[in-house]
């Protein structure tokens, strides 16, 4: 099997790290060799593998031998549960430093170090929330990741990241070979959750692959630092991770996303009873304004 | 004060009373500076062993790095091929820098541009910048291809070349089958030789890698010659010469001699020779490839195995004799044909020049910089001469460099007390030859200030530059000589020999003191 490398996106804080570990895990857990690169400066994307708090991310060895040109490849490649290889990139602390510059020295780094063997089936970049600058669109670049999968749930502001995501997505997918391959919805457990989604799947020309549904086993896990999958291989919730990875295998739909407008989104959330249908007379106007009225 | 029918240049100039009185008011009146006493106390203290000592142990600084940024390098190998304008996406005043950096070593006009990204780019990603740049670019110039590297401003933001040269053709501003290569090259990483290596990459890849098929090593009888980044125009003259006289047909892939050696006859050109298009499609087909500079083009060797599947056999650069030798024997073992007489006489001759003037070198102890090719080779060839390398400094070597050059050095009574710096920059390389006095050092124009700061010293402190490197500014005409094979080792050989005369010499001018030894023979 040629090697397949994934993205995956999504709003901040929807659980892009979590579901990532999990559904890496039931891929290894199934016999497939894979890798996984962290693409945050918080370089949290590996320790549910890696049994650790945080793994020493590319940068900060770099910065520690002065350069990245110091470093070898098992300075800053560890392996976890199953065989996954993993890495940070890392980055700056917050208000600092540029760490879209550091994914792209990162990457270079793993690529010119030959990390990409051929005994490899999947890899999978962990991005940082949107897709924020240059650097952030690296694992999407040509001959980089080929399939984007976004984390989203039925939360507004979960949907407009996704919709934003698909806006980069076609910048360069028009020009290159990248596709959006699902989004994965990771359940807040709003109204109508599921159907939401895949209608905006649809709408964006793409699919829902998979709705995992909120357990508590997954918290039970991560304060432990595990996934599931190896905390408590027989939870239901486990099996989840694992219909995700096979369908993520067994994926043939790939499409150049067609981005929706604010308006349109708005419309599909109002459809869905999320948002009021607009009342303009009320724009403006001060709490004792409307009072009198 | 000048006068209309006796101008001066600012050196005698400002020797005359007047200037001399008027700097002297604006030092003591406004600059504000310490005192003769105490500039001459720190100039002191800057040249002791305790300095040096405390001089290594800088960790934040790097002062005078002796290596420029990889698009230079980029820009240099661009030139290289034919009708070629080298195109560098990122800010106006870096593009400026490699012009006059290349105007003032080699005296000819730089043709480059820059698709001048300022503020707004940087916020919006420089996508806009490169679909006009490259439509005008074209549009004005007419050049047959266009090879695009970076800026680091460009490359902080993270644009993606290959992304934006698809969309320019996408968008029609240019044609398709318009040839676009590219490289990254970030400065904050590697130096001028990476920048050559990875645009050299990104020209092949562009010709070759969608049409391998069909392709049959060995089939166009040719051999590829990759010089890496290469400043003397007379090393791509004399590697031709060498292969045709033993019959070689050849490629030298990146080739500026013509485009930087035009002649004054009215007609600028803004284009001259260079590699074809034709001749990159074609070298795949040939018998092998050989690289000249093999520590600097890592990228290229990674490419030429890996999707042209050739041997491209190890050779060290092929400078002084063992390793002009060896890379004529290279040559002859793959193409099977024989090495000329013409060449065994020239090596002959070489030989020849040695042993004349094998008195004068004997035991010298020199010290040098520059790129990791240049100066392993350098080191080799001074060895060779029974020269004694003191210091060798590299800025842009790395382990693989020391070690390579440790085991070289190890093969020979010469390199006993050889001391290598790898990273270390110029103010380093001063203290050393401050504090451990060579002969003479090798080097680029940069050392004139070395130079000046051991005479300062004392005469008995002082080293002569001798120069060979990159770049030469303050001399005229070296970049048009040659380093490399027996031809390359005899002007070398001429010059260090004349260089030791001249400062005997010098030494012996003294009347009734020194010039019992003022020899007319020597």
């Amino acid at each position: 099997m040629a090697l397949r490398q994934c993205a995956i996106y999504g709003k901040g804080g929807i659980g892009k790290s979590t579901t990532t570990q999990n559904l890496v895990a039931a891929l290894a857990e199934s016999g497939k060799k894979v890798m996984i690169v962290g693409c945050d400066p918080k370089a949290d994307s590996t320790r549910l593998i890696l049994h650790a708090k945080a793994q020493n991310s590319v940068m900060e060895l770099a910065a520690e031998a002065g350069s990245v040109e110091d470093l070898e490849l098992e300075d800053v490649l560890s392996v976890g549960y199953g065989g996954i290889k993993c890495v940070e990139s890392g980055g700056p602390e917050p208000g600092v430093g540029c760490a879209g510059r550091g994914v792209i020295t990162a990457i270079n780094f793993l690529e010119e170090e030959g990390a990409y063997d051929d005994a490899l089936d999947f890899v999978f970049y962990d991005v940082l929330g949107d897709v924020v600058c240059g650097g952030f669109a690296m694992p999407i670049r040509e001959n980089k990741a080929q399939e984007i999968y976004i984390v989203c749930s039925g939360e507004m502001m979960a949907m407009y990241a996704a919709n934003n995501i698909c806006k980069g997505i076609v910048k360069y997918a028009n020009s290159g070979s990248v596709r959006l391959a699902g989004l994965i919805c990771n359940s807040r457990q709003t109204d109508r959750e599921d159907e939401l989604i895949i209608a905006l799947a649809e709408k964006l020309g793409s699919q829902m692959i998979h709705f995992i549904p909120r357990a508590n086993a997954v918290q039970h896990a991560e304060i432990r630092r595990m996934t599931v999958i190896e905390f408590d291989p027989t939870h239901k919730q486990a099996d989840e991770y694992r219909s995700l990875a096979k369908k993520i295998v067994d994926n043939k739909n790939f499409v150049i996303p067609t981005p929706i407008t604010m308006d349109e989104l708005e419309e599909l959330l109002m459809e869905f009873g999320i948002m009021e249908v607009e009342d303009t007379t009320i724009i403006g106007k001060k709490a004792s304004e409307l009072a009198v009225a | 004060m000048q006068k209309a029918d006796d101008i001066k240049p600012c050196y005698p100039l400002f020797r005359q009373d007047e200037y001399k009185e008027s700097l002297g008011n604006k030092k003591d009146n406004f600059e504000e500076g310490h005192d003769a006493a105490k500039v001459l106390e720190t100039f002191k203290w800057t040249t002791t062993m305790e300095y040096r000592e405390l001089n290594f142990k800088r960790e934040a600084l790097t002062v005078n790095p002796a290596k420029a940024c990889q698009p230079l390098g980029a820009v240099l190998c661009a030139l290289g091929f034919e009708k070629t304008l080298p195109y560098v996406h990122g800010s106006q005043g870096c593009v400026a820098y490699f012009r006059t950096y290349f105007n003032r070593h080699f005296r000819e006009p730089i043709s480059c541009v820059s698709d001048s990204m300022t503020e707004d780019a940087a916020v919006f990603g420089g996508q806009k910048n490169m679909i006009d740049g490259l439509e005008n670019a074209i549009a004005l110039y007419k050049p047959e291809m266009i090879a695009v590297s970076t800026t680091c401003m460009a490359e902080v933001i993270g644009d993606d070349l290959n992304a934006f040269i698809l969309n320019t053709k996408k968008a029609g501003n240019i044609p398709d089958e318009f040839p676009v290569p590219f490289a990254h090259t970030p400065s904050f990483v590697g130096s001028h030789v990476t920048g050559w290596d990875g645009m050299f990459e990104g020209v092949m890849r562009c010709f070759t890698v969608n049409s391998m098929e069909g392709k049959v090593i060995g089939s166009n009888g040719k051999l590829n010659i990759v010089p890496g980044f290469e400043t003397y125009l007379g090393n791509y003259r004399v590697i031709h010469r060498m292969l045709d006289e033993m019959g070689v047909a050849h490629t030298m892939l990146s080739d500026p001699t013509e485009v930087l050696d035009t002649p004054a006859d009215g007609q600028f050109r803004m284009y001259a020779g260079g590699t074809t298009q034709a001749e990159v499609k074609d070298a795949p087909n040939a018998i092998d490839t050989l690289m000249l500079q093999p520590l600097q083009l890592d990228k290229t060797r990674k490419y030429v195995e890996g999707t042209w599947k050739h041997s491209a056999p190890k050779i060290n650069i092929p400078m002084g004799l063992e390793w002009t030798d060896e890379f004529l024997m290279k040559v002859s073992e793959l193409t099977g044909k024989p090495i000329p007489a013409s060449l065994a006489k020239e090596r002959g001759r070489f030989v020849d020049m040695m042993t004349d003037s094998h008195t004068w070198l004997h035991g010298k102890k020199i010290s040098l910089y520059g790129d990791p090719d240049f100066v392993m080779g350098m080191t080799k060839f001074l060895t060779e001469l029974g020269i004694e390398p003191l210091h060798v400094l590299c800025n842009n070597g790395s382990k693989k460099w020391t070690k390579a050059m440790q085991k070289m050095l190890d093969e020979t009574p010469y390199g006993k007390n050889t001391q290598l710096f790898a990273g270390a920059d110029l103010w380093h390389f001063r203290s050393l030859v401050l504090t451990e006095k060579p002969d003479f050092m090798i080097g680029n124009s940069y050392a004139k200030f070395i130079q000046r700061d051991t005479l300062a010293l004392g005469k008995e402190f002082e080293v002569p530059l001798i120069r060979i490197g990159f770049p030469i500014f303050d001399r005229h005409h070296l970049h048009r000589s040659t380093t490399l094979g027996y031809e390359g080792a005899m002007q070398m050989l001429t010059t260090l020999t004349n260089a030791v005369l001249e400062r005997l010499d010098e030494e012996t001018r003294g009347m009734g003191t020194t010039d019992y030894n003022h020899d007319l023979v020597r």
